[in-house]
């Protein structure tokens, strides 16, 4: 084991690079979604129905499916850099920290996928009857 | 290492006199917690609905959107609780959109004189409200036939 202190350990090695990434990334994608939901709530409010053959036959359109695709994956990558700062804050304990964070990636990237999957497969096969 | 409970905590929340600028802090990740949850849970079951068909739609109306004269009453009471929370996600969204907006001005460098400061955390604590009193608005005309 090693008996530095942790300041005595790192000092000298430069930074790791990457201390800015998570605050970058959490920038471009709030760009990003300021972009995409500002979009989604216009097209909210100009939809002409809200029956279901309208509806499906709306979020079909490559021109909505694929903004919808892309605001679902920025949303949820920056929902996920936002409650992991959370995390971070507030689960002070190691092990659950570990646990919290597990979770974390596993909700937003199960949510993620099926959100694109349910968009994806209904532009390219078409509502059921 | 091991945690010694009797150390003592710096003050926190309770000592300080709230306002908006400590306020917008809070408030922005309370709502971007919302807007993760509870916001993005509903979207996905409206997304999912659409795309599973009639029936599933139909499930997802009376559920969420409105049960229907012959509604049941678990049926009822989810409309109630999804209402809430279509308020809650609105402010949310407004209110995580305006103090976003806000730290973005402020991660140019900009907006930090003590008044101004006070000043924009004010400010998107009222377009938020005014925007979700617009958003309820239109949908309480359009949909639930209120106004």
């Amino acid at each position: 084991m090693d008996s530095r202190t942790y300041i005595g350990r790192v000092r000298g090695l430069g930074s790791a690079k990457h201390g800015g990434e998570h605050w970058l990334k959490q920038r471009l994608t709030a760009i990003g979604n300021i972009l995409l939901t500002t979009w989604f709530v216009l097209s909210l409010l100009m939809i002409p129905s809200f029956d279901h053959a309208a509806l499906a036959q709306w979020l079909a359109q490559p021109l909505v499916a694929v903004p919808m695709i892309l605001m679902i994956a920025n949303i949820f990558a920056h929902a996920r850099l936002g409650l992991q700062v959370l995390i971070e804050d507030y689960v002070h304990d190691d092990g659950l920290k570990f646990a919290a964070m597990t979770l974390l990636n596993f909700y937003v990237i199960a949510s993620a996928v099926f959100g694109i999957f349910v968009v994806a497969k209904l532009a390219f096969t078409g509502a059921p009857a | 290492m091991a945690k010694n409970p009797n150390r003592p905590l710096s003050p926190h929340l309770q000592v300080y006199r709230w306002s908006p600028q400590m306020a917008i802090s809070i408030f922005h990740r309370a709502t971007g917690f919302v807007l993760a949850t509870a916001g993005m849970m509903t979207l996905l079951w409206w997304l999912s609905a659409i795309g599973g068909g009639a029936e599933s739609y139909a499930t997802f109306q009376q559920y969420v959107v409105s049960a229907g004269a012959d509604g049941t009453a678990l049926q009822i009471a989810s409309n109630w609780f999804f209402r809430l929370v279509a308020l809650a996600v609105t402010f949310s969204f407004f209110q995580h959109l305006a103090s976003g907006l806000r730290h973005l001005v402020l991660d140019i460098g900009a907006g930090y004189e003590l008044k101004t400061n006070r000043l924009w955390a004010s400010v998107a604590f009222v377009a938020a409200i005014f925007a979700t009193a617009l958003v309820a608005l239109i949908v309480a005309s359009r949909f639930l036939g209120v106004l």
